[in-house]
């Protein structure tokens, strides 16, 4: 069968791209589109480490069919950044080294900004139970943590 | 590799039109999160995949005039945990629905995905069957509506036809005095399969008796059970000790589950007793606040 001709957009910008039926997005994000900051973990939905957001909403892009995209409006760790400046999470993961190998951190940064775009104020508790599904296989949780907690005091802060 | 055809759907007839002349395997997308999985691992081979989330009776969350709602097979979790209206009247429902998985896995995986991937283990069904949920079913001989406990019919098997797919069910009213409930054991707090899962929906009366009730368990049997003579052991009753344990043998009784490396037969069994009281007393407790 041809291969299906998909338009979506990526980070803000129109775009097209090929595949078959059994690429995922994640597969089409890094083998077809060279955007590797998605990360394949397991390819089972379990590790987290290829978050997107599709139409809005966290996902993992090993889930999620590229031929399915058509139209969906797709955001990836690449389009986090605001060209030189990073994302307040970005910026606090650096400052406060909350990461160890950075296999897991693309899709911890999708997720944590999925949610604190829904709750500036979590607990630590909601911070978990939302991230339960990014696997940090360096184990260095706590630190992932606290800096999602840190950037949402500050966003908090800087709201007023 | 055998190239897959993917097709995409407006309508239920089309639909039905492709899953009928499939030559081969053809599987419904919705979700994805069990369906890319065991494609993924060659548990399946098909020859397309219908991706059904463009048909819009699929994708509707709506509460109906008489207090019903109509939930489309393949919403996501995240969107029906999202609603208020439907969370305050089947918290039982939402919660066994908000169980399953992580929150990447819940924007996406959908109750029609998790009944008809058939895991015995699946955490909505119990709830949905106490529920008393329905599931409308399109195919080549038109629609028909199917009960969720007669929709499965074994470990990765269900009772649907070929050309038959599920477009949405049916979530009845809340009685007036009605609560409902779903408790699964798990070994860790977060994101694993159910040791065992109980599903319990109760009506009372104003002096505390049930007046009816049904009582499910998942991941003791190869489908889903609904336990009869745990609701005769508590209806008329205010949940005294007696009745209780009454329910708690019922459910007991019913168990034929497998031993593996989440439980023994015993564990699971004696766990299954335990869960029903639990979620009888939490579905009762919500029941007397209405």
């Amino acid at each position: 069968m041809a291969k299906h001709h998909i338009s979506m957009t990526l980070n803000g910008e129109p775009t097209e791209f090929l595949c078959s039926t059994r690429q995922t997005l994640l597969d089409v994000l890094r083998d077809e589109l060279n955007l590797t900051g998605s990360k394949e973990g397991c390819a089972s939905g379990d590790c987290g480490a290829c978050s997107v957001m599709v139409d809005d909403r966290l996902v993992c892009a090993c889930l999620v069919l590229g031929a399915e995209c058509d139209g969906k409006t797709v955001e990836s760790i690449e389009g986090m950044a605001d060209g030189e400046n990073l994302h307040p999470l970005q910026q606090k993961f650096l400052e406060e080294a909350a990461l160890q190998c950075g296999i897991c951190t693309p899709g911890v940064l999708v997720a944590a900004k999925a949610l604190l775009e829904r709750n500036n104020n979590p607990t630590e508790t909601e911070v978990r139970y939302w991230l339960a599904g990014n696997l940090c296989r360096c184990t260095g949780y706590d630190k992932i943590v606290r800096a999602v907690m840190s950037t949402a005091a500050d966003m908090r802060e800087n709201a007023k | 590799m055998e190239s897959i055809q993917f097709q995409k759907p407006e309508t239920v007839d089309e639909a039905v039109k492709l899953l009928q002349g499939a030559d081969g395997d053809a599987r419904i997308l919705a979700g994805g999160t069990d369906l890319l999985v065991q494609l993924r691992a060659h548990m399946i081979d098909p020859s397309v995949i219908v991706d059904i989330k463009s048909i819009d009776e699929t994708r509707e969350l709506k509460k109906n005039a008489d207090g019903s709602y109509t939930i489309g097979a393949a919403v996501a979790g995240a969107e029906a945990h999202e609603r208020e209206d439907i969370t305050a009247d089947w918290p039982g429902v939402i919660e066994a629905w908000d169980l399953i998985g992580s929150t990447q896995i819940q924007g996406r995986a959908s109750l029609g995905g998790n009944l008809c991937n058939a895991s015995p283990a699946g955490d909505s069904v119990p709830a949905m069957v106490a529920a008393g949920m329905t599931a409308n079913i399109a195919g080549p001989d038109g629609r028909r509506t199917l009960p969720v406990e007669e929709v499965t019919a074994g470990p990765g098997k269900t009772n649907l036809k070929k050309g038959e797919f599920i477009v949405s069910f049916n979530l009845p009213a809340k009685p007036s005095n009605g609560g409902d409930a779903y408790l699964r054991l798990i070994p860790r707090t977060e994101m694993d399969i159910a040791v065992v899962g109980c599903g319990v929906a109760l009506t009372l009366d104003d002096s505390g008796t049930v007046t009816s009730a049904k009582v499910s368990l998942g991941a003791v049997a190869a489908t889903v059970l609904v336990v009869e003579d745990a609701a005769k052991a508590i209806i008329g009753s205010k949940l005294e000790p007696e009745a209780m344990s009454a329910l708690d043998a019922a459910c007991q009784a019913a168990c034929k589950p497998i031993d593996d490396k989440r439980g023994t037969v015993e564990y699971r069994t004696k766990v299954a007793g335990v869960l029903a009281r639990r979620a009888v007393s939490i579905a009762a407790e919500r029941a007397g606040k209405n």
